[in-house]
C-alpha cells in the first residue's frame, strides 16, 4: 500500500528487496530535489540573496528536523556528512585516533573495520573485537571482559548488522561500557529505517547516520556527537564556511556544526533528508514496524520451506535483513538467475567479510525489506528462488 | 580471421540464437557440464583467476607449439563461462594467444548477459590465459 508513494515501484517491474544496500525514495524526497535544482539553486552559509538564504534555511532546517528526529539535545550536534562511512571515518581520525584500544563487534561492516586498520590497529594490538554466540548475538559477557581488560576504551558497534539483521542492543552496551570509562559510537547505518532512534535513551556519545538507507537522497548522512565531546573532536576537514578569521598567520574556527562542515554541503541530498524524516514522521514508526515484521515474519516462513536451505540466525533478534544459502549452490548463481528474473537483491560477503570467514562462508544471499515490501514481493522471491534452484540442480 | 575470432563468432552465434536470457543462461549451465573434470590437486593458488567474484582455476598445457587450457570454478553459472573461454582459447598458437585483445568480451555481448563483476572476471581469465602465453 505504500509504493504508490515512491514512483521508482511505477516505473519498475523488478521486486526490490536490496533496501540494506539502499532504500527507495519517496516523491516528496524526489520533489524536493528538482524544487531546489530548478527554483532556489543557491549555496548555503555565504551569500545574502533571497534564493541563498531560502537554500540555508531549509539546509538548517533539515538539522532541526534531525535533531528532534533522533532526540538530540542541541541542533549543533547534529553534524552532515556523505554517510555513514563518512562519520566513522571523521570520529576515528579526529577523535578515536588517540585511544589506547577500540572494541568493535564481530558483526561489523568493513567501514566500521577499516578505518582502524588504517591506524595501525591490529587485532590485540590496539583493535578488540567482541565475540558473538551460535545465533550471531553480541556476547555481552565476553564485551565486559575486554572493557575491563581494556579501561577507557572508544567502543564503536553497529546497531543492526547489515549482513545479517541482527540487533545489537545498544542501550545495554552504552551503559555497560560507560561503567568502564568507555566511550561509544553506534553505527546506525541499518537501523533508523526501521528503528525509532532516541540518543539519549541509547545514551551514545556518537550516532552515525545513513541518509540513503532511510528513504533519503544518497550522499548524504550524519553523525550526532554528543555535547560534551564537540569541544574535543577535531575538524575533520578545513576550508570555506567553517571559519571564523583567517589571516596568513592563523585561523579560527567557528563553532559547531559548522567548523566541522568545510566546503559547500550536499545541500539538496540535506534538504532531501529532512523530507524523508517528515515521510517517516507522517507514516510513523509505528505503521513501519507492523507492516515490515508481518512481511519479515512471512518471508522467513517462506524460505524455512524451501529445501536445503541454510540459515545463520533465527529471526528473533533481528530485522530487516535475512541471510541465507542453498546446501551444495554459490550464492553468486542465484543473484544472477533472480536478477534475470526482475529481483532484485544482494550475494556475496555484504562488506563483512571478517563474520564471513568465521562461519566459513564466502557469502550469503541476503533479502532486505522495508515496510514497503508485501507479501506478493516474497511470493515473486520464492517463486524465483525454485526456479533458479530447479536450473542449478537440474 | 584468425581462429580465436572465428571461435568468438562461433560462441555468438550461439548465443545470440536465444532471445530469451533465461535460456540462454540454462544453455550456460549445459556448457559448464561439458567441462572436463578438473584435477583437486590443481587448486592451489597459482591456478587462481583474479578478477572473478567466484573461485577459478585455470591451468595450461602445450603441445607441439599450441595451448591447451582447463578450467573450472565453484560456481555453476560460471562453469559454463570457463568452457567457452576454453572453447575459444584452447588450441591456439602461444603467439595468437600473446595478442588476446581484451574487447573480446565485448564482441561476445557478455556485458548484456552477465554483471560487471562477472564480467571482470572473464577478463581475469582471458589475462591469465595471456599471462600464461607470455611465460610459456
Amino acid at each position: 500500500m505504500f509504493k504508490k508513494d515512491f514512483p521508482y515501484f511505477q516505473n519498475s517491474k523488478i521486486v526490490y528487496l536490496d533496501n540494506g544496500a539502499t532504500t527507495q525514495k519517496p516523491k516528496s524526497v524526489i520533489d524536493s530535489q528538482v524544487e531546489y535544482y530548478e527554483t532556489y539553486c543557491a549555496n548555503t552559509h555565504r551569500s545574502n540573496f533571497g534564493h541563498a538564504n531560502k537554500a540555508t534555511q531549509e539546509f538548517e532546517k533539515t538539522r532541526v528536523l534531525l535533531k528532534n528526529f533522533i532526540n538530540a539535545s542541541k541542533n549543533e550536534e547534529i553534524i552532515f556528512t556523505k554517510g555513514v562511512t563518512e562519520s566513522i571515518n571523521f570520529i576515528a581520525s579526529s577523535f578515536a585516533k588517540d585511544f589506547k584500544t577500540v572494541i568493535i563487534s564481530s558483526l561489523e561492516h568493513h567501514s566500521n573495520i577499516v578505518p582502524w586498520h588504517m591506524q595501525g590497529r591490529t587485532l590485540g594490538a590496539g583493535l578488540e573485537v567482541v565475540n558473538c554466540n551460535e545465533n550471531l548475538d553480541f556476547n555481552m559477557e565476553h564485551f565486559e571482559e575486554l572493557l575491563k581488560a581494556n579501561p577507557n576504551a572508544f567502543v564503536s558497534i553497529t546497531h543492526i548488522s547489515n549482513a545479517f539483521g541482527t540487533i545489537h542492543d545498544i542501550k545495554t552496551i552504552t551503559k555497560l561500557a560507560h561503567e568502564y570509562g568507555a566511550v561509544v559510537m553506534c553505527d546506525g547505518a541499518q537501523s533508523l529505517g526501521h528503528l525509532k532512534i532516541d540518543v539519549k535513551e541509547l545514551d551514545v556519545d556518537f550516532f552515525a547516520i545513513s541518509g540513503h538507507k532511510t528513504f533519503a537522497p544518497t550522499g548524504v548522512g550524519a553523525i550526532y556527537i554528543k555535547e560534551k565531546y564537540l569541544k574535543d573532536v577535531k575538524p575533520y576537514q578545513t576550508g570555506g564556511a567553517t571559519i571564523h578569521e583567517v589571516d596568513f598567520s592563523g585561523s579560527t574556527l567557528l563553532d559547531s556544526p559548522y567548523k566541522f562542515e568545510a566546503g559547500t554541503q550536499n545541500i539538496a541530498g540535506v534538504i532531501g533528508l529532512a523530507k524523508a524524516i517528515e515521510y517517516i514522521n507522517h507514516i510513523k514508526y509505528e505503521t513501519i514496524h507492523s507492516f515490515e515484521n508481518n512481511v519479515f515474519k512471512y518471508l522467513n516462513e517462506e524460505l524455512s520451506k524451501l529445501p536445503n536451505i541454510i540459515f545463520y540466525n533465527d529471526i528473533t533478534n533481528s530485522i530487516g535483513s535475512r541471510s541465507f544459502n542453498f546446501e551444495g549452490i554459490i550464492h553468486d548463481d542465484i543473484g544472477i538467475l533472480l536478477d534475470k528474473m526482475n529481483i532484485a537483491l544482494r550475494v556475496g560477503h555484504h562488506c563483512a567479510q571478517p563474520i564471513m570467514k568465521k562461519l566459513g562462508i564466502k557469502g550469503t544471499i541476503r533479502v532486505s525489506v522495508a515496510f514497503y515490501n508485501d507479501f506478493v514481493d516474497v511470493d515473486k522471491l520464492i517463486e524465483a528462488l525454485k526456479k533458479a534452484l530447479k536450473m542449478l540442480k537440474d | 580471421m584468425n581462429s580465436i575470432e572465428q571461435k568468438v563468432n562461433q560462441i555468438k552465434e550461439d548465443l545470440d540464437f536465444f532471445e530469451d536470457e533465461l535460456s540462454k543462461y540454462e544453455y550456460i549451465i549445459d556448457l559448464g557440464k561439458k567441462l572436463e573434470e578438473f584435477n583437486e590437486s590443481d587448486k592451489i593458488p597459482e591456478n587462481i583467476v583474479h578478477g572473478c567474484t567466484s573461485q577459478v582455476w585455470l591451468t595450461h598445457e602445450i603441445k607441439d607449439g599450441k595451448m591447451y587450457f582447463h578450467g573450472t570454478s565453484d560456481a555453476i553459472i560460471v562453469k559454463g563461462l570457463v568452457y567457452m573461454i576454453l572453447k575459444i582459447f584452447s588450441d591456439s598458437t602461444i603467439e595468437e594467444l600473446k595478442e588476446i585483445d581484451m574487447d573480446i568480451v565485448h564482441e561476445l555481448k557478455l556485458s548484456e548477459i552477465i554483471t560487471p563483476n562477472r564480467q571482470s572476471g572473464v577478463i581475469g581469465m582471458m589475462k591469465k590465459i595471456k599471462e600464461y602465453a607470455l611465460n610459456a
